[in-house]
């Protein structure tokens, strides 16, 4: 049952096969078996699930239910649900009952589905390993010694480990795409603007976006639907309609140009993660597909442009974080400044600190030119490379990540490493762009994710483009040794 | 040995919408504590800003009103600080494009001349909360309510050069914020404040080290805290020190500044265009249609009083001072057959004195501008004299009735007839010969005695030009 | 671009952090190498471009003025960490001019 996708398991609960509060009570054990060991989930909801699986059964007896009624689902500790713990991975909101629903939390809750959980995460989003979370490292379900990526690691580990059918993420230089690709998963960033983000506890604003994590690129087309729109109470959302993502899955791929960035396939990609992309775009030729050499000159400059804009951006954000009106304060505050500087000291982690002092100084008198001017205008020349690509092709392919799963500890005391590890996926956050990871194979035994990447708010074309890799080849039904 | 003062006025005006700038809280005045925070104003993870339209439009009006350009692109940005009041830590505010660019505002001197005060800019930004210092055992309380009201900061240039060309400014600013509606200038309740930054110079030198005034927030302690401040560094410089540029607050009982220990420290507000909200784009015809709806403002207004009615340069300063007030007016020269002196005088006069006294706003007058319209229409008639329209406006006031009614009930015509003024003017006459005889021999004087006389036989009634008239040629025999 | 310690402290507390004198001395060289990766942006010749803030060139949308949220005072004041009489309580702060 729980290798079974949304979509077969709608099938099952409309044949009545199974219901909600049976499809939830099974996921609820697989939980209860396995959070131990993967660390996957901070919070489980079990009482507001079967409340949620009744209410989905009633609905179903009516005939009111829709594609997701009755679904579980687990959510990121980065969405906020009234009145269940919101932590963000951090001891600062390790206490914080949120007061109100995230506009994804509500969306999806009106969609019929069911909430398992909240998902472990990097702290305040900001990681590649999830091994940045005040609760603790999550484990890689394909090799407990290694990481599962992140910051979305939680979400990643719990939907590879099924233990849950779908999970959300969110992405900010790579955080769904990275944790899919290590963890043989598929998730989808969509186009900046196209979900919205009030309620998702924000890092860096002009870069972040939430997005759906599951087996199949149909599953995701299912729950992207429900979670995309347009939101009158965020500002940067989009109001364009949102399509059917599923009637357009199974499209013909004759004709479909697609490019291959030349920055992309360098030295610091895995030889044997090359040789899984290249049996991957064999596959596409198969389907119809033409490949071209494209250029993104100015790739190589996204680590430095987003290492001064995520970090400025989330200096201001979590500026909010001060122990007066939410979250942890610390104790016996002598003064003003006390309650500030020891609140914050003793709850954030230190990659959140790093980031913090690198922002605040980018932003800093004197600095603002070089670092914040300097780096939205690279973010203008990042833009352009894709704009100029996509008139000779319709879909960019890639690797996820220059290499498979890391063990846990290995970049621990080397940011930067760490920071490397999203070469691939960064770029696409800085233009906006959409961008998916499918399993496109295995190194020594680890999965190897692929990158999509297309234009603005071109989900669809990219879930049909997954689509179709997913029809001839087997690699997303793949599952880890004991789950 | 001339000193030279230079003042500059930054002006915070609280717009007069119905919710904040970036959320739908009410900003209603005089809520319980934090009973109007919403989760957006709290800053609670995750909560974004969304622009209130009627922010801009108000905006774009105050732009128009002092003349200035309306920018088509203007961006937000993050004013970054730490203080209990500030929920997110950051004020959103506006940098380096504000919504409105350079203008300027003409005002009225004592002696009537006029100067020009350039204003530099205006933008838009979120209020803070409040913290009060009552005691809560050691503690400071935090309100809320206040946080993400919007407030206008308008900037001048620093072109004053007196404390009473400041209050000039001052009230000519107020008095244009509220005839626009974008603010309800209330200095008690902290929707119109003023900070002024006061320096002085030799004649000829260059600008002298500038401090900030804060916490004036009467027209009158504009006057006091600037004239204070003024003294302060002139002696200061006069006997060997230098002005330190730093914030000052002022105290209204002991009429002195105070400088702010904890504000030394230069802020670093690291600024940059906030990413949760978009440009604000605005076009020509948003802005053509806010120039087509302006009401007429308090200096067109004047013009045209002084123009149309002949009135003097103080009295149509006065008369505008509130769009009510020449509303009145207006109303009371159209219905008193076009007496606008008359009117003036009334307004001014027993009209001001009573609404005083009885501690009522034009508004509440109960009086209509109709009635007194009538009430100055039976005086330019002749059908009472202006002695009489005294009496009967108290009665008006009291709400005995309409002119008419009053002047039929009492009698308080007016007697016009040359028969009977002659005929009473000769029974007092024959009534006093020995005051006769007297004035007959030079006492001129006692011509007061006689129309003292005549008024208290005929009860005031007597039209007195026709009176005196009439009493000259008797007495003079 | 290197960081002093001095620089650390002035930055931390801009930032309304501490740090123990082995922990700035730590930050300064960690700070020191990001910045040596961030000064790569130097390379790049951006005298022709404009800075792009939000990557979709939209323009902010106005909503209507109106009263939309209630009074949720008691529900968002259960989750603070001191209040009295509907008020935040912080250590008390030396007002400027007292």
């Amino acid at each position: 049952m729980h290798y079974k996708t949304i979509a077969e398991l709608t099938t099952e609960l409309n044949a009545k096969k199974i219901s909600s509060v049976e499809l939830t009570q099974f996921y609820l054990e697989r939980i209860k078996r396995f959070n131990k060991q993967l660390n996957c989930l901070i919070t489980i909801t079990e009482e507001q699930a079967l409340n949620a699986a009744k209410h989905a059964d009633e609905a179903r007896a009516k005939g009111q239910a829709g594609r997701l009624t009755g679904i579980p689902l687990v959510q990121k500790d980065i969405f906020c649900t009234d009145g269940i713990k919101t932590s963000c991975g951090s001891k600062m909101l390790d206490n914080y009952i949120s007061p109100y629903n995230a506009t994804v939390v509500e969306k999806l809750n009106a969609a019929g589905t069911v909430l398992l959980g909240k998902a472990n995460m990097d702290e305040f989003a900001m990681g590649s390993s999830n091994e940045n979370s005040y609760y603790g490292p999550v484990k890689n379900p394909w090799d407990l010694e290694r990481v599962p990526g992140g910051s979305s690691g939680g979400s990643a580990a719990a939907v590879a480990a099924n233990l849950t059918p779908v999970a959300t993420g969110t992405d900010t230089g790579g955080s769904i795409r990275q944790p899919c690709a290590l963890t043989g998963i598929s998730g989808i960033k969509p186009t900046y603007g196209r979900v919205s983000r009030y309620g998702m506890i924000a890092f860096a604003s002009s870069l972040d976006q939430g997005g759906p994590m599951a087996r199949t690129a149909e599953d995701l087309a299912l729950v992207l639907e429900a979670m995309a729109g347009f939101d009158e109470r965020d500002s940067t959302s989009v109001d364009e309609p949102v399509p059917d993502y599923t009637k357009t899955l199974n499209d013909s791929l004759t004709g479909l140009r697609i490019g291959l960035p030349k920055e992309f396939f360098d030295a610091g990609l895995d030889s044997d993660m090359e040789k899984a992309i290249q049996a991957a775009i064999k596959e596409y030729e198969k389907l119809g597909a033409t490949f071209h050499e494209i250029h993104l000159p100015n790739s190589g400059l996204s680590i430095p442009a987003y290492y001064v804009l995520a970090p400025a951006e989330c200096s201001s954000n979590l500026a909010r974080y001060d122990g007066v009106r939410f979250g942890y304060r610390c104790n016996d505050p002598a003064d003003l400044e006390d309650l500030y500087k020891r609140s914050r000291s003793e709850a954030f982690g230190n990659e959140v600190k790093r980031r913090i002092m690198i922002g605040t100084y980018a932003l800093s008198a004197g600095y603002y030119d070089a670092y914040y001017l300097k780096a939205q205008k690279i973010r203008g020349l990042i833009r352009q490379d894709f704009t100029e690509a996509f008139k000779k092709v319709d879909v960019i392919l890639g690797p996820t990540t220059p290499t498979p799963a890391f063990k846990l500890g290995e970049k621990a005391d080397d940011p930067i490493s760490m920071y490397l590890s999203d070469i691939y996926t960064i770029a696409v956050n800085l233009a906006g762009l959409p961008g998916m990871s499918i399993p496109a194979g295995f190194v020594k035994g680890l999965p190897v994710g692929m990158q999509l990447i297309g234009n603005l708010f071109a989900e669809a074309r990219l879930l049909n483009v997954a689509h179709s890799y997913q029809k001839v080849t087997d690699w997303h039904t793949k599952i880890p040794e004991g789950f | 040995m001339e000193w030279e003062v230079v003042i500059g006025l930054e002006v915070h005006t609280q717009l007069l919408t119905k919710s904040k700038i970036f959320s739908g809280a009410s900003i209603a005045f005089g809520a319980d504590p934090n009973t109007q925070a919403c989760a957006v104003d709290l800053g609670f993870p995750g909560v974004l800003p969304v622009l209130n339209r009627e922010v801009v439009n108000m905006a774009i009006k105050l732009g128009l009103g002092i003349n200035a350009q309306i920018a088509k692109r203007s961006i937000f940005a993050r004013k970054n600080y730490f203080y209990p009041d500030l929920p997110k830590g950051y004020q959103i505010s506006q940098y380096e494009l504000p919504v409105v660019g350079g203008g300027f505002l003409d005002i009225t001197l004592e002696d009537g001349s006029t100067k020009r005060i350039q204003i530099t800019r205006a933008h838009l930004e979120e209020d803070a909360g409040k913290s009060l210092h009552e005691d809560f055992h050691g503690q400071t309380g935090i309100d809320l309510n206040r946080a993400g009201t919007p407030l206008l900061e308008i900037v001048s240039e620093p072109d004053m050069r007196s404390a009473k060309e400041a209050v000039a400014y001052l009230k000519a600013l107020h008095s244009l914020v509220v005839y626009l509606g974008v603010c309800d200038g209330n200095m008690q309740e902290g929707s119109f404040r003023c900070d002024a930054n006061v320096s002085v110079r030799r004649k000829g030198a260059p600008l002298g080290t500038r401090t900030e005034l804060k916490n004036i927030n009467s027209f009158r302690f504009v006057e006091r805290a600037i004239n204070y401040e003024v003294e302060r560094q002139i002696t200061l410089i006069e006997s060997g020190g230098k002005v330190v540029q730093e914030t000052r607050l002022y105290d209204p009982n002991k009429n002195e500044t105070r400088s702010m220990r904890s504000k030394e420290e230069a802020h670093d507000y690291r600024y940059f265009p906030d990413p949760d909200l978009l440009p604000l784009i605005i076009t020509d015809e948003e802005i053509e249609q806010v120039r087509a709806n302006l009401p007429e403002l308090p200096q067109q207004k004047r013009q045209r009083f002084m123009d149309q009615f002949g009135l003097s340069i103080y009295d149509a300063t006065v008369l505008v001072s509130t769009r009510e007030m020449a509303n009145y007016f207006e109303s009371v020269v159209k219905e008193s057959g076009d007496q606008p002196k008359l009117a003036a005088n009334w307004i001014m006069g027993e009209l001001s004195a009573a609404l005083n006294k009885d501690n009522l706003e034009i508004t509440d007058s109960p009086v209509s501008a109709a009635e007194l319209g009538k009430l100055i229409l039976r005086i330019a008639d002749n059908t009472i004299s202006g002695k009489i329209a005294k009496t009967i406006f108290e009665a008006m006031w009291n709400k005995e009735g309409d002119v008419d009614s009053i002047i039929e009930k009492h009698g308080l015509k007016q007697v016009t007839d040359t028969g009977a003024i002659e005929a009473l003017v000769d029974k007092i006459i024959a009534a006093n010969p020995q005051q006769l005889a007297d004035y007959r021999a030079g006492k001129e004087k006692l011509f007061g005695f006689f129309v003292g006389q005549a008024m208290k036989e005929s009860g005031g009634k007597m039209n007195p030009q026709q009176l005196n008239e009439i009493l000259k040629k008797k007495l003079q025999g | 671009m290197s960081l002093t310690p001095a620089d650390v402290k002035k930055i931390a507390h801009l930032a309304r952090l501490t740090m123990s004198e082995d922990e700035v001395a730590h930050s300064a060289k960690q700070l020191s190498n990001i910045l040596e990766l961030v000064a790569q942006m130097n390379q790049a010749d951006t005298a022709h471009i404009d800075p792009v803030a939000n990557p979709l060139d939209l323009s902010q949308r106005l909503r209507t003025d109106a009263v939309t949220e209630p009074n949720q005072r008691d529900k968002f004041q259960k989750i603070a960490p001191e209040v009295q009489d509907g008020l935040y309580l912080v250590p008390k702060v030396i007002e400027d001019g007292q």
